[in-house]
């Protein structure tokens, strides 16, 4: 990879970075507020790298969650992962080691950047793709300290800090409700959880466990409705 | 949490969110077609799983006192209005947490 091939890829990266850097300072910060060293987050964005694991990820971390409990929650929250690669079979191919990379790191941004991009005249196609993942990543390493790095330097009542990741996840929902024409797994997710949450009670989230058992025979049983209606 | 159980919780989270990148390249990247429920889980699964993540966020809503319950919904309901109206992730992300931060501290 050259300068030319970082300099082609840059441009295509700032909405990335202005995103990365502000998602990844609240990252930081909050985990700054759990108690837990800079050194923490770094750690987290250089080997988990994925916005919503990791909010989800400081609040395993506060609770001292068990192990299964953990990984359990984390393939919940990162399941959306499984489509992406689907769609990205072809443009890894032929890309020796950086594959590893290149599926390691495609978070929800990345991709959407590789589904729309191609290298301009002159600049192999294959480099300029692991340029952007690349690039993607270090902001959000960079946002991680910069926000850890506040959090233990600035001393303000940060209680309420958490609330960052309903947050997010209220935003990813709107989004997700303005794209879909169909609305029923929406519900079904809300209610067969609430229902879950009713029945076992709220302790390490294991509640999760049967509502997702519920999600998918729901969704199987609509599967009729839901994929004979038109496409969107 | 010694450093160790920290370090196990990271470790465990990496690898189970390297692990959802990786499937799909480990079981379809030598030419199979995935089958087709599995593309509709793909499609509509992700939604259900946000909708079931964010009852998980207000799972220890208490109604005993308004500061059990008021303080996440105003926040919630202003984070979805945000939204709406301007579109910008950081905007309705970090309003809506100062705002909820401001209430739990400061009024409720």
């Amino acid at each position: 990879m050259n300068r030319k091939t970082l300099a082609a890829a840059f441009p295509h990266t700032v909405p990335v970075l202005m995103g990365y850097l502000s998602i990844g300072v609240v990252f930081g910060w909050m985990l700054s507020a759990a108690g837990f060293a800079p050194t923490w987050a770094a750690l987290m964005s250089a080997f988990i790298y994925a916005g919503s694991g990791q909010y989800l990820g400081v609040d395993l971390l506060k609770s001292a969650s068990p192990l299964g409990d953990a990984a359990f929650l984390t393939l919940m929250i990162n399941f959306r992962h499984l489509v992406y690669g689907l769609s990205m079979l072809e443009k890894f191919q032929g890309m020796g080691w950086r594959k590893l990379y290149m599926v390691f790191s495609l978070t929800d941004e990345t991709y959407a950047l590789l589904a729309g991009v191609s290298a301009p005249e002159g600049v192999n196609e294959k480099d300029f793709y692991f340029a952007i993942a690349l690039l993607d990543h270090l902001y959000w390493i960079a946002g991680s300290i910069l926000g850890a790095a506040a959090g233990a330097l600035i001393t303000i009542n940060t209680e309420g800090i958490d609330f960052a990741m309903t947050a997010l996840f209220l935003v990813i929902a709107v989004e997700q409700w303005q794209s879909n024409a169909r609305h029923a797994p929406v519900f079904l997710g809300a209610a067969g959880t609430l229902a879950c949450l009713l029945v076992f009670g709220p302790d390490n989230g294991r509640f999760l466990i049967p509502a997702l058992a519920i999600l998918v025979a729901g969704l199987l049983l609509m599967r009729p409705r839901l994929e004979g209606g038109g496409e969107q | 949490m010694t450093t160790l159980q920290i370090a196990a919780l990271v470790a465990v989270m990496a690898a189970v969110t390297f692990l959802t990148r990786a499937l799909p390249f480990l079981l379809f990247g030598r030419g199979g077609q995935p089958p087709r429920v599995v593309l509709y889980l793909g499609r509509f699964l992700p939604p259900a799983v946000i909708a079931m993540l964010i009852v998980y966020c207000y799972r220890n809503t208490s109604f005993a006192a308004p500061g059990g319950w008021a303080p996440g919904l105003i926040a919630g309901l202003a984070v979805v209005g945000l939204h709406l109206w301007k579109k910008n992730n950081m905007l309705s992300i970090v309003g809506g947490t100062i705002l909820y931060m401001a209430l739990v501290q400061l009024v409720f």
